[in-house]
Order: C-alpha cells, then sequence, then structure tokens
C-alpha cells in the first residue's frame, strides 16, 4: 500500500501504523542516512568500536562512498592527479589520521618530498594536501574491509519519524523497485531502528540571487553557471574562441576555476578574458587584534584550510564550544568567512594575469543581470563604490561563490523540522548538541544524529571536511556508548584495530 | 600539531613520565660515563644524573609550554608547527644543561666536576627525537582522541 496523507502528517507513528499500511518492517539497530563520506567515517568508526554489519544499515542514492564528493570536486575543477584542500592526517579511510596521506604518498613514489613537506609545513612550506584520486582510492580500500556492501541499501530516504515506542522509522525507497506493481505506488521499506545518524551532504546549490533570476527569467543554463554545476561546455568554448568570462566568489572554487581557465590559455591555446568581480575586497589583514590576524592578498583572504587549524582539534575548538548564539555565528564567520590557500601556482598565475591584462579585479555590487545589447553575452549592471554605475559585458558568468541551499530544500530535514522537533541554529541549520545530537528529536532512548554541513553553526566549525566528519564520528561513537549502544574505542581496541587497519585486514 | 595549554603539559609530563623513564633506563647504560679520580663512575649514580635531568626537563617544560603557549597566540592557526617542535629543542637542552650543571642541592658531584655532557646531550637528543615522532603520529593510534583534544589525555572531550 501507499503512504497516506494521514500518516504522513501524524508527528509519531506506532507499529500498528505501520502495519496497517501494509508496509513490510526491516529491523536494524542503526540507520546512517547518505552513504556519502560522512556515513562512512560513522559505520567506520562504530565497525571499529566492535559493531557487526548485522546492526549497522547504510542507505544511500550512491554505492561508494565518494562519488557526490568525486561529482562536485569534478565539476568545481579538481580532477584526480589534483591536490585537495586538507592536510596530510585528514585520512578519509583511517579514524587515526596516522600514517598520513604525505607518508603514504612518500613510500608509494619513492620520493621524500611529500613527508618533508609536512616536516616543513607551514613555515618553509605551503601545507601538504593530498591528490584527489589518492583520497578515492583510500575510501574504497577502506569500505571494503568494513564490509561496506553489506550494510549498504541503494535507494533514497524519505522520511525520519519518531516512533511511539521509542526509536526512529525511516521510510526509503530501494533503488530495486522489481517489486512494484506496474503503474502502481512506489515500492517501500520501513526501517525501524533504535539510532539514526544523517549525513546527506549539501541540501542542493544554490546560485547568487541575481544570477538565477536572470536564469529563470531568460531560461539560459549555459552562459551563466555554478561552478559545482558540470560546466565543462563553458571551458570548450573557451578553447574554441577568445570569450570574456566573469568570476563572481573569491573562496577555493574561485581559485580553482581561475586555475583551470589560466591553464587552458597557458598550454592550450585559449584566449579567456577574467573579469573576477568582488563584492567585498579586503585591502588589509583581517582580524581585530595581532593575535587574531590573517594575512590578505590581492583581494583574496588566505588560509590553508577553511577555518584555522586548531578549529578542528586545539584551542579555537574549546573557544567555539564555550559561545553561545550570535557570539558563535560571529566567531565561526571570523575564522572561515570567504578564503582560500595559499598557493604559489595561484599567485603566480593571477600576478601574471594582472600584468598582462587578462585577469582583471574589479570592485562592485551587482544590480542585475541581463542580456547584452547586439550580441549574445550576458550584461552586469554594477554600482561603483562611488554611486557611479557601469556595466560588463561577458560570454560566461560562473557563479563560484559556493553557497549552499537552506535545509528545508532537503525533503527528510525540512519533514524534521515539521514534525521531528528538530529546530535551526543561528546559522539556519540543524540545531545540534556539541555530542551531534539534534536537539527536540529524542524519541525514547533512541537518538538522532548529524553530521557535515547541515550541522554548520552549532559548536564546531570544520563540521564540513574530512577531519570534522571523523571528528564527529567519534562524539556520536562515545555518546552512543553512553546510552548503551556499543562501547568506548579505549587504547587496547584503538591500537589492536589500528594493526588491523595497517594491514588492510577485514573486520 | 594544535595543543591547548593543558594539553601541552598534559602530553609533556605523559611522555616524559613514559618514554622518559623508559629510554633512559635503556640507554643509561650504554652511555659515556664521566670518571671521578680517574675512576668511572657507578651505573648507579650515572642513572641517578639522568633521571635528575628528565626531571629537569619534565618541570622547566611546564614553564617552557607557557612560554610556547604565548607565542603561539600569534599564529593566526593556533597550531604549533612540526618544526618548532624539534626547534625548541636547542633552547630547552641548552638551559636544562645550565641548570642540571649549576648543580641543584641533592646534587652529589663532587665539586668541580660539571654534570657529564656527552651523556645528556646523546640522551636528550635521542629522547627529544623519539617524543617527537611519538607525538607526531603513533600517539593517534594509543589515544584516539588525543588529536581532537589538544593534546589532552583527561576524560572530558
Ligand atoms: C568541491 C568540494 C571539495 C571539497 N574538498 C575538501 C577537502 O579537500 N578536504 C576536506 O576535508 N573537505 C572537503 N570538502 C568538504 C567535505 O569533506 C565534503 O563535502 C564531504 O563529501 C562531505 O561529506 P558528507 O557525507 O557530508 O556529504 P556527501 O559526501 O556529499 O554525502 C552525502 C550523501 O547523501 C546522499 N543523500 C542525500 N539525501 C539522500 C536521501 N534522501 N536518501 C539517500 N541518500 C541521500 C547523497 O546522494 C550523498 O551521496 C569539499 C567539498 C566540496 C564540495
Amino acid at each position: 500500500m501507499e503512504l497516506t496523507q494521514q500518516l504522513l502528517e501524524m508527528p509519531e507513528w506506532s507499529d500498528d501504523d505501520i502495519v496497517r499500511h501494509q508496509l513490510p518492517i526491516v529491523d536494524t539497530p542503526f540507520v546512517s542516512v547518505g552513504g556519502g563520506m560522512g556515513s562512512l567515517a560513522m559505520v567506520d568508526t562504530l565497525r571499529i568500536a566492535g559493531q557487526p554489519v548485522e546492526s549497522l544499515t547504510v542507505l544511500a542514492e550512491n554505492a561508494i562512498p565518494s562519488e557526490t564528493y568525486e561529482h562536485l570536486a569534478n565539476n568545481s575543477q579538481i580532477p584526480r592527479h589534483e591536490r585537495l584542500r586538507s592536510d596530510s592526517s585528514s585520512t578519509m579511510d583511517c579514524i587515526w589520521g596516522w600514517p598520513g596521506y604525505a607518508l603514504r604518498e612518500a613510500v608509494a613514489d619513492k620520493k621524500i618530498g611529500p613527508a618533508a613537506t609536512v616536516f616543513a609545513e607551514p613555515i618553509l612550506a605551503n601545507y601538504y594536501t593530498p591528490k584527489a584520486g589518492q583520497v578515492y582510492e583510500s575510501v574504497r580500500r577502506e569500505a571494503t574491509r568494513i564490509g561496506w556492501d553489506r550494510m549498504l541499501r541503494t535507494g533514497i530516504v524519505r522520511t525520519v519519524r519518531r516512533r511511539r515506542e521509542g526509536g526512529y522509522f525511516v521510510i526509503h525507497t530501494p533503488a530495486d523497485q522489481s517489486g512494484a506493481v506496474p503503474g502502481g505506488p512506489k515500492q517501500r521499506v520501513v526501517y525501524r531502528c533504535h539510532h539514526i545518524h544523517l549525513a546527506v551532504g549539501y541540501p542542493g546549490v544554490k546560485m547568487l540571487g541575481d544570477l538565477q533570476a536572470y536564469r529563470e527569467e531568460h531560461q539560459d543554463w549555459r552562459r551563466v553557471v555554478n561552478a559545482y554545476e558540470p560546466h565543462l561546455h563553458a571551458y570548450e568554448e573557451m578553447l574554441r574562441r577568445p570569450c570574456t568570462v566573469v568570476v563572481r566568489g573569491s573562496g577555493i572554487v574561485a581559485s580553482r576555476v581561475l586555475q583551470r581557465m589560466i591553464d587552458d590559455r597557458d598550454q592550450r591555446g585559449a584566449q579567456t578574458r577574467i573579469i573576477h568581480l568582488f563584492r567585498n575586497y579586503p585591502d588589509g589583514p583581517q582580524g581585530d587584534k595581532a593575535t587574531f590576524r590573517r594575512p590578505v592578498l590581492a583581494g583574496w583572504a588566505k588560509q590553508g584550510f577553511n577555518f584555522p587549524k586548531a578549529a578542528w582539534g586545539g584551542q579555537l575548538r574549546n573557544d567555539l564550544e564555550s559561545l553561545e548564539g550570535d557570539e558563535r555565528s560571529k566567531f565561526i564567520d571570523a575564522m572561515g568567512g570567504t578564503n582560500t590557500a595559499p598557493r604559489k601556482d595561484w599567485e603566480e598565475q593571477l600576478e601574471r594575469g594582472a600584468r598582462e591584462g587578462f585577469y582583471r579585479q574589479l570592485i562592485g555590487t551587482v544590480k542585475s543581470v541581463v542580456p547584452a545589447e547586439g550580441n549574445a553575452g550576458i550584461r552586469t549592471v554594477i554600482a561603483d563604490r562611488q554611486g557611479g554605475e557601469s556595466f560588463l559585458d561577458a560570454d560566461f558568468i560562473i557563479d563560484a561563490t559556493g553557497l549552499e541551499a537552506g535545509i528545508e530544500e532537503h525533503r527528510v530535514l525540512r519533514d524534521l523540522l515539521q514534525y521531528g522537533g528538530a529546530r535551526k541554529n543561528v546559522k539556519g541549520r540543524l540545531d545540534v548538541e556539541r555530542d551531534f545530537t539534534v536537539r527536540g528529536t529524542q524519541s525514547g532512548t533512541g537518538r538522532l544524529y548529524a553530521s557535515g554541513s547541515i550541522t554548520l553553526g552549532g559548536y564546531y566549525a570544520g563540521v564540513d571536511s574530512f577531519l570534522g566528519l571523523h571528528y564527529a564520528a567519534l562524539r556520536i561513537a562515545d555518546s552512543l556508548a553512553e546510552n548503551g549502544f556499543g562501547k568506548k574505542i579505549g587504547p587496547l581496541r584503538s591500537t589492536s584495530q589500528w594493526w588491523k587497519w595497517a594491514r588492510n585486514k577485514p573486520i | 600539531m594544535t595543543p591547548t595549554l593543558f594539553g601541552r603539559i598534559q602530553t609533556r609530563i605523559i611522555m616524559m613520565a613514559t618514554l622518559g623513564v623508559i629510554w633512559t633506563a635503556i640507554i643509561g647504560p650504554v652511555l659515556p660515563r664521566p670518571s671521578v679520580d680517574g675512576e668511572s663512575i657507578s651505573l648507579g649514580n650515572m642513572y641517578k644524573a639522568l633521571y635528575l635531568a628528565v626531571v629537569v626537563v619534565t618541570v622547566v617544560g611546564v614553564v617552557w609550554e607557557l612560554i610556547y603557549h604565548w607565542i603561539q597566540q600569534y599564529r593566526w592557526e593556533k597550531d604549533w608547527p612540526t618544526i618548532y617542535g624539534l626547534v625548541v629543542a636547542i633552547n630547552e637542552g641548552i638551559v636544562a644543561y645550565l641548570i642540571l650543571n649549576a648543580g641543584l642541592f641533592w646534587d652529589e658531584r663532587p665539586p668541580g666536576q660539571s654534570f657529564p655532557l656527552p651523556a645528556f646531550l646523546i640522551m636528550f637528543v635521542t629522547l627529544w627525537l623519539i617524543i617527537w615522532a611519538f607525538t607526531n603520529g603513533p600517539m593517534q593510534i594509543l589515544s584516539l582522541r588525543w588529536r581532537f583534544r589538544g593534546g589532552r589525555f583527561d576524560p572530558n572531550w
């Protein structure tokens, strides 16, 4: 039978409700929804803590944990051989963080370079960062080792609801619909579980308001593109003929897009002219005191990672944990905000571009985006700082601001806000405790946890990063242990499990 | 590394109390022994001197950690780069030796006899490298949460 409107409008379900709707029930103690990097970190930690595969279920759209990541990375111009933006010990496949990616790369390639970089960073060298391909391969190996496929059920999670008798129900639409009646309702499975972990990644990408308005009004998805969406056609056209491109945003995504365009100029004969439009142009170091100062170079705020390192596990993590409300939100912005990584090759390209005139920076607020008169381009109308108005015509506009959609865009999260007792935090994301329990969603002794970007604005800044996902996983595992699900990983278990990991022995 | 002040102090004390004590026991017998009146000092006296050095490096180290923590405040990342962890061995080694050589009140050295420098140097440098290497990786195997807690071992997150 199909889900009824009446059922969907009940804030809590009982076992009887599900039976009455003739939905098949599968019992499982723990469900992780998403099946991306966050779910991998979670079940990896729980498997290492001693949970058998039978106790854990991963409900995912994709079969491989790094699939969505790889898709977004490819779109934003990070192919497999390019280096990412996290450090050597942010090892997606290893909860211990050692040996890091640098040491492994040094051993595999028989080169001292990567290990020497870690030794000298960030004083004598920029931070070491691993190649995308190395991370993907390590993820696959670890997923295989922990029996990922045996925990995985592919499909789409539709709803998460509290169960009257405690715990939760998860409505799942399996990818394999062979059991559904042709033309009839979708085949569904209801997972009845005690605890849930949500790691659904980004609810969606968001365009800048003026660009979105232009796209919708003129039905033009070709010339105004978002860096997180596929937009190879733009680079291909830049190779065919000289183009003018407006880039919006000045964070890491913008750096990648600019590198791609300038690499194509340098290596493949493109003649792209780039106009880089800044809304805010920092022209001096950021921060309010000598002990809190971030360097700025030519309008770009620079730091190794999206937050200062100590936000993941040092004094800045402690500082943030003690803040509430607006203060917390402001501190997250002060540590993060728009910033990019210091990389000599990027700085060289942009300096050369400015000198030779193919890269130009402009500051202004966009008033509107309209089709350009006379030719096929797009016109950006800008109010400059003096209050004057000017315009820029371009062949493409690339939105590299990396904006994310609100959490309501995701059906499961919207539903949780409406019926599940979840609330939004100061940044409009899911309000979580320090241990990543979603506030207000407790169901009997069952707990609902979340990790990843949907929890930004909470007590931990680096939630949307490999290391942050591991941090969340460990805190959640500890919290689960306190609630009677499994045991905390102590020194002996940690060591013996690491030894297994090191020899790639399945668990 | 991204230590907090408490993390620094806890890590220092625990490392010296474990690796420091064990390594000193291992290396003690093979270190060059100074001689008094033409005769090498006994292994027992050698250990006394070496363990005194361990205590001094630990106690004075807590003061050093305060200074490092202050320096760290001027770093945006609030981190302690790997290389700093090695470089500070120089200042620490010099100061620890000067203190040991100046003589502490329980010191039983005959007057005029300096604290055995070659033995101190070998022990200090090797121990430093061991602790440095250990805290830059393998530590995380034993203590999974250590890196997230800024180097603290106490059970609070
Ligand atoms: C381009 C880019 C580069 C990045 N680079 C780095 C880096 O270098 N270092 C770093 O530490 N971090 C980096 N990050 C940040 C972060 O580590 C990644 O975004 C990471 O993938 C986040 O993991 P996640 O589990 O939250 O989301 P994802 O890995 O995206 O996984 C979420 C999964 O949930 C699935 N899902 C969503 N809704 C449902 C549903 N209803 N039913 C079933 N499945 C569902 C999605 O299909 C998706 O596969 C980067 C992010 C981006 C976008």
